[in-house]
């Protein structure tokens, strides 16, 4: 553990710590463009230069020199002052001053260090560079005029995401950065080079003169586009979310956010249902909500009722229907809507039990039917650096491009009794050995996965491998309230309710409820609505506090940004007015009275942020399995009705998925 | 005053292509003349030798090479090899040593890498050849085959039961190649530009293996001074400035030449004896650039009777570099020459790091208008201001390479670059200190 001083203030570092992370133990703020924490080393901006004694007559790039011990560092002396009033200069000279027209304008690195470090004025009297923009796709407008060249861009496509489409062409200062062939990049995780630009040559083309950043209320809230539980902001102005920005969360998102995270939200706009619909002769016509509500009274199911619930629904939503099922006489809940069924009888057999942080660490990893890249962007950059690391991966499914070398095994889950010798010999040296079945998977490979646990000695002294991955955000907290029948949509059709509560459920079969009458309370016009005798317009994740747990089983909170549009009302408060018609009024007037009732009947759900922590007592399953996996996800971009509903998901889904090529507009 | 040498001092017999390059002419001059000798007195003796006999790098910074050759691990970790990498990456404007030995004494320099790696303990040494050099690059290729042809490299190199390979890799063009760190990059397939250091190549080299970066002169020279003992290399020059030398004498001299010399020579033995004196005498000289063109220029009457060696040209300001002689006679439009020098700065620049991508272009912008006396006075300080935040701030010493020139040129010759915006303003040039 060296200790150096900074100025005199005398640090002690982890070793192999650089000066730079030095200078910040000591308080010290060091200007930097192309340091970045999740990213190697370039050292190429010269802007965190400081004076380092022992060591050559010249300021040093402090990003990139090791801390040693009895090192004096010096931020503050001429010759550090004279270095990055130099390196702002040269950085300005060829930087546009558009920053009245430019995006990036109130949080962008280089105009507040320009402030801070930089000269008040120019000395620069040739003509500027200027650069033709390059196409990168939908997501990531570029001015690369503006570019100071950081190659912050670079590194996060080459070592993050996985794709090598983004890299410099020419030298010197006509080096550019570009896309490869100039062609849309094909990554999920596209959109963290707009927050990674430190200047504004690339930023977000939805977002493109949309807002400047202080006129927007941030609002902390989670994301529900997959089972991650990405942490982000939602900056809104008005009644609209303009954007999306992850949140650092080291256990979960890091600092990243995939594209449908960022962008699904101008889909909160369009096709949402801002009235109360009853269906009449056929056709759903705007309702007040007493007519609903009278609707869904003349039903009298009496106990024949169910909820299905869909993949986006908070806890509280859930629990608020399941009260008011329990108070009707009925348990028919159910969350899978989209048909799996799987044994939920131990919540820590369909958990991913090894944390996604913890993912990294494992060193051999078998993936059984799951596209990680697209059901869980944010789990696959972790098995990435898990491989980096050199964990083996192998995998059985269809043959995908996962952004690291897998090796496959063949799609055929009768694999899983007889995995080849260099599965076995590669989990028998892993000292964290670790396996991700997909949701697809579940339905067919539950048992023989299990089985496995033994076999590939998956449980160590610390360390659970079995890990389940599920794509919707509200499975697991769904699972942890009960929404689950031994087998699935098929127990409640079974069931033969009078009356279903469709909660933001959209991928029901046709045909399953067919006898039922279906309410539909969710927030977007989409499938769900369409079966629906009657609609109660929700609220989306935006607009409502809820819970919702993570595939680990992490409890976690977001709060509301905007309001419901037009009529439309939190899903719980819509539940508690609905019990109080149906004559069995729920026990709660308020959402802190719901969450505290909740958490009487599941603790966990009460602790925010924290891990649930299922007990691991795996059910005993027949083992047999055959036949091969699809992968249930066909487009990432059009999963839910959020993403369905947006326009930037659909031009994603129509250029990235379908290949269909979008000319830029004629000049 | 440091003597002129005797031929039979020279290393490089055949400089001029009078003889056979090929591996016959080779051994007929006595390369690779029982190598097997050089090599059985021992890895640390050979690296001790070299040390003793004072050697420094031939690629311009002059860092002593057997101590450079001391930092490579002496024990390999598995899957670990080390590797010789041989610049013969030889850009610099007024550089074209390494040309000579390539074309015309490869076989000096195969010698050289064998002994070299063996004393590194290298597994293999790449030599990378500019790209321009093509008959410089069919007769090292064709040199290697011959060597491999006798046995001289591969397994049991020349009989000495180390196993050593040599391979020739053609660059692309450009000078930033010449740079160590950018050489390993651009061999590795990548974008040539300079990596960070630490970790230094002998660390973390080619394909993340210990690696030292050698000039080409500096690993051709060497099995002579084993042959002929440190003692004698070591006797020539000046301390700390010891042995021969290639200098490139290039610009108004008679007889442009290269020419192996005593490191310390005066400037005026060297021209008068090999270069044939200045174009239209002594008088008519105007500045000289000795070391190519990265170093600042000095003018004729400091450099008359400068010794030519490291430190003899550090004492005028400026260095030995390659020892690219750039001579300049009164004819020449002395800032129009730094100025097209800044240009080649500014062509060839990376553009990794900021004050060299940017700062190249400005003062190549500055030093135009600066030559056509289009450009205000006070732009003459801005420069030099601009050249003290680009030099030292850069990754790699290009930087420092494109500042010096210009430094050296307002230094010495501002009179000159006030008259011409003067001129241009029809203004009479201010008399100093009314």
């Amino acid at each position: 553990m060296p200790i150096l001083t900074v100025d005199g203030i005398e640090v002690e570092v982890p070793q192999g710590a650089t000066v730079l992370q030095a200078c910040e133990a000591a308080g010290k703020e060091i200007p930097r463009f192309c340091y970045h924490e999740r990213l190697s080393i370039a050292g190429n901006c010269r802007m965190c230069l400081v004076e380092v004694k022992p060591g050559p007559p010249k300021p040093q790039a402090s990003c990139a020199l090791p801390a040693a011990d009895k090192q004096e560092v010096f931020t503050n002396t001429p010759m550090v002052k004279h270095a990055r009033e130099g390196m702002m200069e040269f950085l300005l000279i060829n930087h546009p001053l558009d920053c009245p027209i430019c995006d990036q304008g109130g949080e962008c690195d280089l105009q507040d260090q320009s402030l801070a470090y930089g000269r008040g004025h120019t000395r620069f009297i040739e003509n500027k560079r200027a650069v033709t923009e390059k196409y990168m796709g939908p997501i990531v407008k570029t001015v690369m005029t503006r570019c100071i060249q950081c190659t912050r861009c670079v590194r996060f496509a080459e070592e993050v995401a996985g794709v090598e489409e983004i890299g410099a062409l020419y030298r010197g200062e006509n080096m550019q950065i570009t896309s490869y062939l100039e062609k849309a990049v094909t990554s999920e995780l596209s959109g963290n080079v707009v927050d990674l630009c430190p200047v504004g040559a690339l930023t977000s083309k939805p977002y493109a003169f949309e807002a400047r950043p202080w006129e927007l209320k941030k609002t902390f809230a989670i994301d529900v586009m997959d089972a991650v539980g990405t942490n982000i902001r939602l900056d809104s102005r008005g009644r609209q979310v303009l954007r999306a920005l992850p949140r650092v969360n080291e256990d979960v998102n890091e600092e990243w956010a995939s594209d449908k995270t960022r962008h699904a939200v101008d889909g909160l706009v369009r096709k949402r249902l801002d009235k109360p619909y009853v269906r009449k002769d056929g056709k759903l016509v705007p309702a007040s909500w007493g007519e609903a509500f009278a609707a869904i009274k003349a039903v009298d199911a009496g106990a024949r009722v169910a909820a299905v619930s869909g993949a986006l629904v908070d806890c509280e939503t859930l629990y608020a229907a399941k009260a008011l099922l329990r108070s009707m006489g009925s348990s028919v809940l159910e969350g899978r809507d989209n048909g799996l069924s799987y044994d939920t009888s131990n919540l820590a057999a369909v958990n991913f039990n090894s944390t996604i942080a913890g993912i990294e660490t494992a060193d051999a990893i078998l993936l059984i039917g799951t596209n990680v890249r697209w059901e869980a962007p944010l789990v696959n950059t972790r098995i990435r650096k898990a491989v980096k690391r050199g964990a083996k991966v192998f995998g059985i499914g269809e043959e995908i491009d996962l952004t690291y070398p897998v090796e496959w095994l063949g799609n055929d889950l009768g694999l899983l009794a007889k995995l080849p010798d260099g599965v076995t010999e590669a989990f028998g040296k892993a000292a964290r050995p670790a396996l991700i079945i997909g949701g697809g998977a579940m339905t067919k490979g539950q048992g023989a996965s299990l089985a496995l646990v033994e076999t590939l000695g998956l449980i160590q002294d610390g360390w659970n491998g079995y890990n389940a991955l599920h794509f919707s955000a509200a499975r697991m907290g769904g699972l942890m309230l009960g929404y689950a029948q031994p087998n699935g949509m098929a127990d409640v059709a079974k069931a033969a309710p009078k009356l279903v509560f469709l909660l933001g459920a959209e991928d029901v079969q046709p045909g399953v409820l067919d006898g039922s009458f279906k309410v539909y309370v969710g927030h977007h016009g989409d499938k769900g609505a369409a079966m629906a005798d009657v609609i109660l317009p929700g609220a989306a994740y935006s607009e409502k506090s809820g819970t919702w747990v993570n595939l680990e089983g992490r409890v976690q909170r977001g709060d509301r940004a905007v309001f419901p549009p037009g009529d439309a009302r939190e899903d719980w408060a819509i539940f508690r007015a609905l019990s109080e018609v149906l004559g069995h009024t729920l026990p709660f007037d308020t959402l802190d009275g719901l969450r505290a009732k909740m958490a009487e009947e599941v603790p966990a759900l009460g602790r925010i942020g924290e891990l649930a922590g299922y007990e691991w007592a795996p059910p005993k399953l027949d083992a047999a399995a055959s036949g091969p996996v699809s992968y249930p996800m066909k487009d990432f971009y059009l999963t839910n009705a959020i993403a369905r509903a947006s326009e930037t998901m659909q031009r994603c889904s129509a250029e990235l998925i379908h290949g269909e090529a979008f000319a830029e507009a004629a000049e | 005053m440091i003597a002129s040498i005797d031929d039979k001092d020279r290393i490089f017999t055949n400089i001029y292509g009078f003889q056979d390059w090929g591996v016959e002419g080779a051994m007929k001059r006595g390369d690779w003349d029982n190598t097997k000798d050089l090599m059985v007195r021992g890895q640390d003796q050979i690296i001790e030798d070299i040390k003793a006999s004072g050697l420094r790098g031939r690629g311009g910074a002059g860092f002593p090479t057997g101590m450079k050759w001391s930092f490579m691990p002496k024990e390999q970790k598995p899957g670990k090899p080390s590797f010789l990498l041989i610049n013969a990456d030889e850009s610099e404007p007024g550089s074209c040593k390494d040309r000579e030995i390539l074309r015309h004494d490869p076989h000096k320099l195969l010698e050289g890498a064998l002994i070299a790696g063996f004393a590194m303990r290298a597994r293999a040494a790449y030599i990378y050849i500019r790209g321009e050099f093509i008959r410089e690059a069919e007769n090292l290729f064709a040199a290697v085959e011959q060597a491999y042809a006798k046995g001289f490299l591969g397994k049991n190199a020349a009989g000495s039961g180390y196993d050593f390979d040599v391979f020739v890799h053609r660059g692309a063009g450009a000078y930033i190649c010449g740079e160590e760190t950018a050489q390993i990059e651009s061999l590795e397939g990548k974008k040539g530009q300079p990596r960070l250091k630490p970790p230094f190549p002998a660390g973390v080299g080619l394909y993340g293996c210990p690696t030292t970066v050698n000039n080409v002169e500096s690993i051709a020279v060497v099995p002579t001074i084993l042959r002929r003992g440190a003692a004698w290399f070591a006797g020539i020059g000046r301390e700390k400035n010891q042995g021969t030398k290639l200098f490139q004498i290039s610009g108004h001299v008679n007889t442009p030449t290269v020419v192996e010399e005593a490191m310390g020579i005066s400037f005026r033995e060297l021209i008068e004896k090999h270069a044939g004196g200045i174009r239209g005498g002594w008088d008519n000289l105007l500045a000289v650039i000795p070391g190519g063109s990265s170093v600042p220029l000095v003018p004729a009457a400091q450099i008359m009777d400068a010794p030519m060696d490291f430190d003899g040209l550090r004492d005028v300001g400026s260095g030995l570099g390659t020892a690219a002689v750039i001579v300049m006679d009164k004819s020449t439009d002395i800032v129009r020459a730094i100025s097209r020098i800044s240009y080649f700065y500014k062509h060839e620049s990376c553009g990794q790091c900021t004050p060299c991508r940017e700062g190249t272009g400005w003062m190549w912008r500055v030093m135009e208008r600066l030559r056509s006396g289009e450009a205000e006075m006070h732009e003459i300080d801005l420069l030099q201001q601009v050249t003290k935040q680009v030099e030292g701030h850069s990754i790699c010493a290009l930087g420092d390479a494109a500042a010096w020139p210009i430094q050296g040129l307002i230094k010495h010759f501002r009179p000159e670059i006030e008259r011409r915006i003067s001129e241009r303003r029809g203004e009479p040039l201010a008399v100093a200190a009314e």
